[in-house]
């Protein structure tokens, strides 16, 4: 057992830390406002390194892994929900699934775009009526000489209206459906018959846009099949549960962002002649977030290296999902009284932590489904296999 | 003991419920975007007598008791907690204080215009540095001839820029503290009085929060509310209106928040199903509705001692603290039974959510309610605890 961090992620941290604080914390406020991120943040991200921190360096990544990667997530997440999930849709289900089971060439093609920034990647699985029920996807892919032709609609996908590569589930054989009849593909946005919706407007994470695409019969080269034909559904799913952890850390920035912000209001104000800090109240809340956040932070880490050391992570990772996002919205929600009325104000950042906050007890796989995904391999190890 | 409505208060409840799902429910999510008050709707309200409810029907109002007056309050928040918040602040706090402590002549002059709802009430206690510390008022009121001239910032005063009267409170002997405060009525216009910011808030995006300065502001003695040094009286009990008032909003907010969980429930269908079938979305549908049943009987209970003429501070504290909580639970749930819609402006739930989280802050945060429940167990033993 050995809890320190080698000096690669050491610097790793300071590097993403001081380019959050400089870059990105700053601009927080006005991303929530306006609802815009700018490309050059992440075109700066990119030449940084930044989008490509757990992907080997053959393929223009940092090489950093599961772990780098969640340090990475956690430090984005205090400063800004909404950029942190641009840039984890982007790489964690995005970049992701390409590089879980796509061809070399595919890899070499498409990768060192994507993690210099030059690229925006998005992650395409949820339709109106397959949202938990990931498997009743509808989007059909049909075989044409040496193409598929994509005919249907994905709701609901994260970096939707910015991205340059959308991997796509799609069914490619009705009969099996979902199951062993689907299959990932990487489309590019400039492609005839793909185009977006409006960017949806959503309680929280204003400057992550989420839309609707439309596929109007695009023409995918046969060569943009990720991973095998019918197996696209193992893909995603493997994506998915790796994304969970790094999600788990996301949670875990924005938890403590939370309780930063509360420590330094409990000692700046004052009522009944004395620091607020000094009401038991006020200390119990803060010592309930500083704990949750430690055991978030434990679990998140020992995961990523599971990953990392090539150990089963699945149950893990869908804890910290389940944990974090939910740890997250405690945290934030005790910010939220511990600042009182200006905990409500649009002027203060708890107002806008506590509406970005929610969406992670929803997005990637709700937290119903973290409990099914748990409870099915808790009870795969004692032979019963559990149905949604 | 007789939990049945009389022919009466069932006729009210009715004539509420039917009003605000004709009138509140199709401007809520306008009034939520443009953050607007909707001052159309409230003249419609008014005109129904929804501004004077309790005000007694010779100063024109109606003359509803505590029970009507909460089923009121239920049948707005369901619909639009803004609207509902409004007018919680211009009854409760506002108006129903000059019912309680004011002169023959300061209610004759201001309930009819109030209850008619040409004059919205404002209730400006609240400082920078006065929050749930109520009685460290900088707000001073200095005695000249014929009244007083008032100095200092309010902040967070709800209705601050529709009002056209506050009930504003100020030291009078700063070193006696909660015994030095006392009430005036100022009419907005009044020289001296400026009405500043407006807050942007997460929910309740309809009500119109302001900062008011007074900069040398004359008050005439004739509208000195009370007695000089009686204002604390005059907050304790507009305390246990609002805190009444707006655990039946929690209860309103609750009741739609369910409603909008279950109609949804029952459409969406998943793995082949409705996800109505799934035991998760039965749990929180179940824990949600046992916690709107008991919120309801708390408010009943203290609608109930209000009206019998006892003591219900503590009543209403249980009750508002219970239902703040409950409406967040019940956002919070319902809105995860909406799964990825729950986020999306496009359907209220994401509404009830960011408006329900201001009730465990605003008519006294729970934290200053668990202090007054504790300090009634307390009490019994002979302890006088203190915040």
């Amino acid at each position: 057992m050995d809890f320190d961090l080698s000096p690669e992620y050491t610097a790793l941290r300071k590097m993403i830390r001081s380019v959050c604080e400089e870059e990105i914390a700053p601009v927080a406020h006005k991303i929530d406002e306006t609802g815009i991120v700018e490309r050059d943040l992440l075109r700066k991200l990119g030449e940084l390194g930044i989008l490509g921190v757990p992907f080997p360096r053959e393929y223009g990544g940092m090489g950093a892994g599961e772990i780098g990667y969640c340090i990475m997530m956690e430090e984005m997440n205090r400063a800004s929900a909404s950029v942190a999930t641009i840039v984890g849709a982007h790489i964690g289900i995005g970049v992701m699934s390409m590089y879980l089971d796509g061809s070399k060439a595919l890899k070499a093609k498409y990768m060192p775009d994507l993690c210099s920034g030059k690229k925006v990647c998005a992650f395409a699985l949820t339709e109106p009526n397959a949202g938990s029920d990931a498997a009743g996807i509808q989007l059909r892919a049909t075989l044409e000489g040496d193409s598929y032709m994509l005919d249907g609609q994905k709701m609901w996908i994260t970096n939707g209206p910015i991205a340059d590569v959308i991997n796509v589930l799609a069914i490619t054989d009705p009969a099996l459906g979902a199951r062993g009849g689907a299959t990932v593909f990487a489309v590019e946005s400039k492609w005839e018959g793909y185009s977006t919706g409006k960017p949806e407007r959503k309680m929280g994470l204003h400057g992550s846009p989420t839309s609707l695409l439309n596929f109007d019969n695009v023409r995918v080269p046969k060569e943009n099949v990720i991973g095998q034909i019918g197996l696209g559904f193992v893909t995603f799913m493997k994506t998915l549960d790796i994304g969970r952890v790094s999600l788990g850390a996301a949670t875990l920035g924005g938890a403590q962002a939370s309780l930063d912000a509360s420590v330094r209001w409990a000692r700046t104000r004052s009522q009944y002649g004395k620091q607020i800090a000094h009401n038991q109240t006020i200390q119990f809340m803060l010592a309930d977030m500083a704990t949750e956040i430690e055991s978030l932070r434990a679990l998140v880490y020992r995961t990523a290296w599971l990953v990392d050391s090539g150990k089963p992570f699945i149950k893990e990772a869908g804890m910290c999902k389940l944990l974090g996002s939910e740890i997250a919205s405690r945290c934030v929600d005790r910010a939220v009284q511990i600042h009182g009325a200006l905990g409500l104000s649009r002027d203060f950042p708890m107002e806008r932590g506590f509406r970005d906050a929610r969406i992670s007890e929803i997005f990637e796989g709700t937290n119903e489904i973290q409990r099914i995904v748990i409870a099915s391999e808790l009870m795969q190890e004692v032979g019963v296999r559990l149905r949604p | 003991m007789d939990f049945t409505l009389t022919e009466e208060q069932t006729m009210f409840r009715d004539l509420f419920r039917d009003f605000a799902e004709k009138e509140i429910a199709k401007v809520a999510e306008h009034t939520d975007r443009s953050e607007e008050p909707p001052t159309e709707l409230f003249k419609k309200a008014a005109a129904q007598g929804f501004f004077g409810a309790p005000i007694p029907e010779n100063y024109g109002g109606v003359g509803i008791d505590w029970l009507p007056y909460t089923m009121l309050a239920e049948e707005l928040g369901k619909h639009c907690l803004s609207t509902a918040i409004t007018v919680a602040i211009h009854t409760s706090l506002s108006a129903m204080s000059i019912l309680d402590v004011g002169t023959e002549e300061q209610k004759q002059k201001y309930l009819p215009p109030m209850a008619s709802g040409e004059m919205i009430g404002a209730f400006a206690l609240t400082e920078p540095d006065a929050g749930s510390d109520a009685s460290s008022l900088f707000t001073i009121a200095e005695k000249v001839d014929g009244g007083y001239r008032l100095n200092g910032t309010k902040s967070w005063v709800s209705n601050g820029g529709i009002a056209g009267v506050f009930v504003v409170f100020a030291a009078t002997d700063s070193s006696a503290r909660n015994k030095g405060i006392t009430a005036f009525i100022v009419d907005a216009g009044t020289d001296g009085v400026t009405v500043g910011y407006r807050e942007k808030t997460m929910g309740l995006r309809g009500l119109d929060i302001r900062t008011v300065y007074f900069d040398e502001c004359f008050v005439p003695e004739s509208n000195r509310l009370s007695g000089e040094n009686q204002g604390w009286e005059i907050i304790t009990r507009a305390s246990d209106r609002i805190r009444l008032t707006l655990a039946a909003i929690s209860l309103g907010a609750a009741e739609a928040s369910l409603a909008l969980g279950v109609t949804f429930a029952a459409e969406r269908k998943q793995f082949g199903t409705q996800i109505a079938n799934k035991q998760a979305i039965q749990n929180y549908v179940a824990e949600v509705a046992v916690d709107v049943e008991a919120l309801r009987g708390l408010i009943r209970n203290a609608a109930w001692l209000a009206d019998t003429k006892q003591d219900y501070g503590r009543a209403a504290s249980i009750a508002k603290f219970f239902g703040a909580r409950v409406a967040q639970n019940a956002a919070n749930k319902m809105l995860q039974v909406h799964g990825g819609y729950g986020f999306s402006d496009e359907y209220a739930i994401s509404r009830y959510y960011r408006d329900v989280r201001a009730l465990r802050i605003l008519g006294g945060t729970d934290e200053m309610q668990r202090f007054i429940v504790a300090r009634g167990n307390f009490e019994e033993k002979g302890i006088k605890i203190q915040p």
